[in-house]
């Protein structure tokens, strides 16, 4: 398999309030791969990627781009490598679109921060590949989940990065968008950008993602391709429940269901 | 201005600063000629221009109405950045520097060396009641900042409901003191409570530019930083934000700007809320341009409303807090029903 990017040792964290632990997990992220980090509620998937992306400081075990601890990089020098999509982005102030995606040129800046040609045309371009460049004058606040998404994330890629972890980024949007912002990522993982993406959705990730990360209680069950994970005896196990996998008659890939009382009803 | 593009560009900048100290000259000479005792424009002039003038007439402009104007330049702005500032932190557009109990821990120092007659060592430009008054709010902003500080950074919540409580606290003791003081003496303590500009000479302006000048300075080179609070603190360390140093050091900066403008001028209200809301209105909500417009603004209203106060209620002076409080009030209410959606 190609080059290793990014790479968690044996991460530990604990919360200081100590209600979860995040246990031993190693897992390696590759250049030009999507990697899905799947698993039920407070499996432990936001604390990982919190630690993978620096946010977390690991109590045990350390994370490493290309061999160098992050913990131990200047954060403005990690962030021209690592880009970072938080679950949640409040919108305050009436900021343009443009202005948004600049915000992402940050570690490039000097201190007062004025746009450089080069930062400008980092902008133009990343709101192309985007799609965001019709919106590029309208208040970010104002948009639709969908809209917002696609520039935050052209917001993450005006950093450059070679790896993005984004934490639930189609958590709010229906089944269109979702596809938009998961093809989107599968493209940019074909230009070479190492990808991690926090999804609930077993089925789009099994689509859109080359490999899945499955965590249960604070600890990495197994990481491998979409048939090698989604597995029904892993799943019911992991998520204490009734879980069927099927065949998807659309790319014959596995089909995760959950009949539900529902379907026995029907029966 | 660059808002077309979406940049803030370092011409943008020169010619915001420009046109603001354009306004402040401007306005602050344009005050020189309005106050309670009418002076006319010919001798103001010559007052200025260095010409001949009775003495009495050059003594209103230059010891009485020159130190005033110049004082409410620097208040108002003060107050409009620290506002600016602390809307930013707290990622709340309704936020004004007397939200965080800073000033109410001010007011509770001045008004303890009023009621009192606390003795206080001397500094400089520094009264016994400007002393207790920075002392109050420089011991608040320390108590504030100890409950709202955790691990990693600072809970904007945490600080809200901190400086709120402790501001509810002050004004409670506010109460007490004027319960146990010499009624006599209550006069000057509604007074100073209502906010104003009311100084003779320069040691106001020379007391408050030492605290005003640091605090400034460091705004200005944390602005472009400050833009990233919008989009919430956990992006903004993924961007490289060093992000509980930057709180602290916006946090410091805007309660020095409020304790300092307090401590010579009392709880002037409104301004710090009205003129950043005018200035991203018209310029946008990029910190960079904000915060030096808010500055310039901030100065150029007080000014203009503090002489609006004094001159129209001849022969008395009305505080200027006052005229502010009863603009404010109906001003926050139109945010609140119209715009609060899209701010």
């Amino acid at each position: 398999m190609s080059e290793v990017l990014l790479s968690a040792r044996g991460c530990s964290y604990v919360y200081p309030d100590g209600g979860f632990r995040l246990d031993d997990v190693s897992l390696d992220v590759h250049a030009g791969e999507v990697l899905a980090l799947v698993g039920p509620n407070g499996s432990g998937k936001s604390t990982l990627v919190r630690v993978m992306s620096g946010f977390y400081t690991p109590d045990g075990g350390m994370v490493l781009l290309d061999g160098r601890p992050i913990h131990r990089m200047p954060r403005r020098k990690l962030a021209r490598e690592l880009a970072f999509l938080p679950q949640e982005i409040p919108a305050a102030f009436r900021f343009s679109v443009r202005e948004v995606v600049a915000m992402g040129r940050f570690p490039y800046q000097s201190a007062f921060g004025f746009v450089s040609a080069e930062d400008a045309a980092v902008v133009q371009q990343v709101m192309e590949e985007t799609g965001t460049t019709g919106l590029a004058d309208r208040v970010f606040s104002t948009l639709s989940g969908g809209e917002k998404q696609r520039v935050l994330v052209a917001g993450v890629l005006a950093q450059q990065p070679r790896v993005v972890l984004l934490d639930e980024p189609t958590a709010a949007l229906d089944i269109h968008h979702q596809a938009d912002v998961l093809d989107l990522l599968w493209r940019l993982s074909r230009k070479g950008i190492g990808v991690v993406t926090v999804t609930h959705d077993l089925n789009a990730a099994s689509q859109f993602c080359d490999r899945l990360a499955l965590l249960s209680r604070g600890r990495l069950v197994r990481v491998g391709r979409p048939a090698e994970v989604i597995d029904q005896d892993l799943l019911c196990n992991a998520y204490g429940a009734d879980v069927r996998v099927l065949e998807n008659p659309l790319t014959a890939g596995p089909l995760v269901l959950v009949p539900g009382e529902a379907a026995h009803e029907s029966r | 201005m660059s808002r077309d593009r979406g940049h803030v560009t370092a011409r943008a900048l020169v010619l915001s600063l420009l046109g603001g100290l354009a306004l402040w000259v401007v306005v602050g000479a344009g005050c020189l000629f309005f106050g309670q005792v009418p002076l006319a424009a010919g001798q103001v002039v010559r007052v200025l221009t260095g010409g001949e003038a009775p003495s009495v007439t050059a003594g209103i402009v230059l010891t009485q109405r020159m130190p005033r104007v110049l004082l409410a330049l620097l208040v108002g702005g003060g107050l409009a950045v620290a506002g600016a500032a602390f809307q930013a932190l707290l990622r709340n557009p309704l936020a004004t520097p007397h939200t965080l109990g800073i000033s109410a821990g001010g007011a509770l120092g001045a008004v303890a060396a009023l009621a009192f007659g606390l003795p206080a060592p001397s500094l400089g430009p520094l009264g016994p009641v400007q002393f207790f008054g920075l002392l109050g709010a420089l011991v608040n902003v320390g108590i504030i900042y100890m409950l709202a500080r955790s691990r990693r950074a600072i809970s904007p919540l945490k600080l809200l409901l901190a400086g709120v409580t402790l501001s509810l606290i002050c004004s409670a003791l506010i109460l007490f003191v004027r319960f146990v003081s010499d009624p006599h003496l209550l006069v000057m303590v509604d007074r100073w409570l209502m906010g104003g500009l009311d100084v003779q000479g320069f040691g106001g302006v020379a007391s408050v530019l030492p605290l005003l000048l640091p605090a400034l300075a460091l705004m200005g080179l944390e602005a472009n930083a400050m833009n990233q609070l919008a989009l919430g603190e956990e992006l903004a360390v993924g961007r490289g934000v060093s992000v509980g140093a930057l709180q602290t050091e916006v946090f410091l900066a805007g309660s020095v700007l409020t304790a300092g403008v307090v401590s010579v001028a009392g709880p002037i209200g409104f301004v710090g809320l009205i003129i950043p809301h005018a200035v991203r209105g018209l310029a946008g909500p990029d910190h960079r341009l904000l915060l030096p417009l808010c500055l310039f603004g901030g100065g150029a209203f007080l000014a203009v409303a503090d002489t609006v106060a004094r001159s129209a209620f001849a022969p008395t002076e009305m505080p200027v807090g006052v005229l502010t409080a009863m603009l404010g009030g109906p001003f926050f209410l139109l945010i609140l029903v119209t715009r609060l959606g899209e701010m």
